[in-house]
């Protein structure tokens, strides 16, 4: 089951990042994971939270946001696992376009959050070899 | 009302406007030659004497006036009355330097009004219209000058001025606007409000906008258009020669009719001063030929131009000049590139951005560097960096067919860019050139 990443507009200047990261606190919504990427002028930051419509809902009034699909996948906590799942979207030809890593609070398991060109058959991929994959309502007490 | 505001002079025969021009001019110079000074002393040194101008053919011969002869006259170096007998100052916007000071007898006041009201009723306003001006109201002759216009047509006039858009949106809804009068750039962030306040175009009960004081391109017309849905006329005009209403469009869109009873114009190169035949492109020039208090001849407007005298369907007689190509203060000279900001305006519309950026300018290391800020369109936005970065390279790369030299282009966030109420400061040039 993949699940929606919001990616939010942020201007590379002192106190940007803060401001959107306190509408997310703001609005009593937890951050998951996320990531930054970053040019001379802006940056993108990509979040998992805890609700993500209300995220959506807070962040579009007052910022551009972009809602993508990613695959969450479990890995083991063993030498070698991330390479594992990645030979299967590998061999079934998925592009990657990136990856970031979180750990849960609640079973302190390690993910990966996929970004691929084709979300629907990566999870098919995945599902076929067993590896475990996150849904929306599973992110929201993970 | 019909179609005219003063049908017997909109559409009065060529034989007829010359006869009215060439009957005020001679006592126009005459005026000026006895009351202003300064302009005698340019007369005197050009050796030219009230006598030697008989009609309007010699008006060539009279000295040019140009911004710098009114910030060297500032303030009352060109005034042609006793102050007891002005009305009324205004002032230009100061988007070029230091303000002008413009001096008007009720007089003046009156025909300048009369040429805002021809311009209203160009656009079909009748008394039954109600008329929002939300140009600003003050020292700028924007909401004055459409403001005098609307109350001589009999619209309902609504004395915005500038500003406050949630206020003009409600004012515009419920009590029903029919004609929206400010500059281009506040018309289209009204229309981009509406919609996203959920208003769609038919929602209002516009019909037609007269914008100015800011040059605007044809896409921007079609867009504003669409957004508001209206018919949106150009005026145009300066604080020297009167305010707005010098010239306005008709329903054919094609050109601004100049008030020729009151607006003597001419098309000069702008480097040897000599006028040009009709459909020339070269530098605007205008002689007041009726203004009591301050009564410019040969003003330099450095709009860059066209006029012509072809035969309009509105049945108006009075020449048509195009929309400005830019004035040659707007005109930035980057590493040796003429560069107008509507051609970056152009780009921008015709690759689906808004009209809203800022051009930045700077030297460094003895070679310009040239910046565009430009307001990110949500659609475009990636969570994949390159795809940002790619748009960013393909509006570079419209921008450097346009105008031959590349600018580096900066997303920034809508709305970040200060939006006009009054003018929008579209160039930051930091480059010290004239020190």
């Amino acid at each position: 089951m993949a699940i929606r990443q919001v990616s939010v507009f942020v201007e590379n200047r002192p106190g940007k990042l803060h401001e959107t990261l306190k509408m997310i606190a703001d609005s009593g919504l937890n951050i998951r994971a996320l990531s930054i990427a970053e040019t001379k002028d802006f940056g993108i930051l990509r979040l998992i939270t805890s609700d993500t419509p209300k995220t959506i809902e807070v962040l579009s009034k007052e910022s551009i946001i972009n809602t993508t699909t990613v695959i969450a996948a479990k890995l083991e906590d063993r030498v070698g696992a991330l390479c594992y799942v990645l030979d299967f979207l590998a061999q079934a030809e998925v592009n990657i376009e990136y990856i970031y890593a979180f750990t849960a609070s609640e079973d302190f398991g390690a993910y990966v959050v996929i970004r691929v060109d084709d979300a629907q058959k990566a999870e098919q991929v995945l599902k076929e070899h067993n590896i475990p994959t996150l849904c929306e309502d599973d992110i929201k007490d993970i | 009302m019909g179609k005219y505001y003063q049908p017997e002079i909109e559409t009065a025969s060529r034989e007829e406007i010359l006869r009215i021009q060439n009957e005020k001019i001679v006592k126009q110079v005459k005026h000026v030659y006895e009351n202003v000074p300064y302009y005698r002393d340019l007369m005197d040194k050009k050796g030219v004497k009230p006598e030697d101008i008989k009609s309007v053919d010699d008006i060539k011969k009279l000295p040019f006036l140009s911004k710098a002869d009114l910030r060297e006259a500032y303030p009352y170096g060109l005034l042609a009355t006793d102050l007891k007998d002005c009305v009324r100052i205004q002032s230009t916007s100061g988007t070029t330097g230091k303000r002008v000071v413009a001096f008007y007898t009720q007089n003046d006041i009156d025909i300048w009004e009369e040429c805002t009201a021809r311009a209203i009723v160009a656009v079909g306003g009748t008394e039954e219209d109600v008329c929002q001006v939300c140009y600003g109201y003050g020292l700028f002759t924007g909401g004055a000058g459409l403001h005098g216009g609307s109350h001589k047509v009999g619209c309902l006039t609504l004395p915005m001025s500038s500003g406050n858009t949630e206020r003009q949106i409600q004012f515009m809804m419920d009590l029903g606007s029919t004609i929206l009068c400010c500059t281009p750039s506040y018309a289209a962030y009204i229309g981009e409000t509406l919609a996203e306040m959920g208003y769609k175009p038919e929602d209002n009960k516009l019909k037609a906008g007269i914008f100015g004081a800011e040059p605007w391109t044809e896409e921007m017309r079609r867009n504003i258009e669409e957004s508001l849905g209206i018919k949106a006329y150009d005026i145009y005009g300066l604080t020297e020669i009167s305010g707005p209403g010098v010239s306005f469009e008709c329903e054919e869109q094609r050109g601004m009719h100049i008030n020729e009873d009151h607006f003597y114009a001419e098309i000069i190169d702008p480097d040897t001063g000599e006028v040009l035949p009709e459909g020339s492109k070269g530098e605007l020039v205008f002689t007041a030929l009726d203004k009591e208090a301050f009564p410019l001849l040969r003003y330099r407007t450095r709009d860059i131009c066209v006029l012509t005298r072809e035969k309009c369907s509105c049945g108006r007689t009075h020449v048509r000049m195009c929309k400005p190509m830019g004035r040659s203060d707007d005109m930035m000279i980057i590493r040796g590139v003429n560069v107008f900001p509507s051609q970056i305006e152009t780009v921008l519309l015709n690759q689906g951005y808004t009209p809203n950026y800022q051009i930045i300018i700077d030297r460094k290391n003895n070679s310009d560097t040239f910046d565009i800020n430009v307001e990110l369109k949500p659609e475009f936005f990636s969570d994949i960096v390159s795809e940002n970065l790619a748009k960013e390279k393909q509006l570079e790369s419209a921008m450097r067919t346009m105008l031959g030299i590349g600018p580096k282009i900066h997303l920034v966030p809508p709305k970040s860019i200060t939006r006009s109420e009054g003018k929008a400061v579209r160039v930051i040039d930091k480059r010290k050139l004239h020190d």
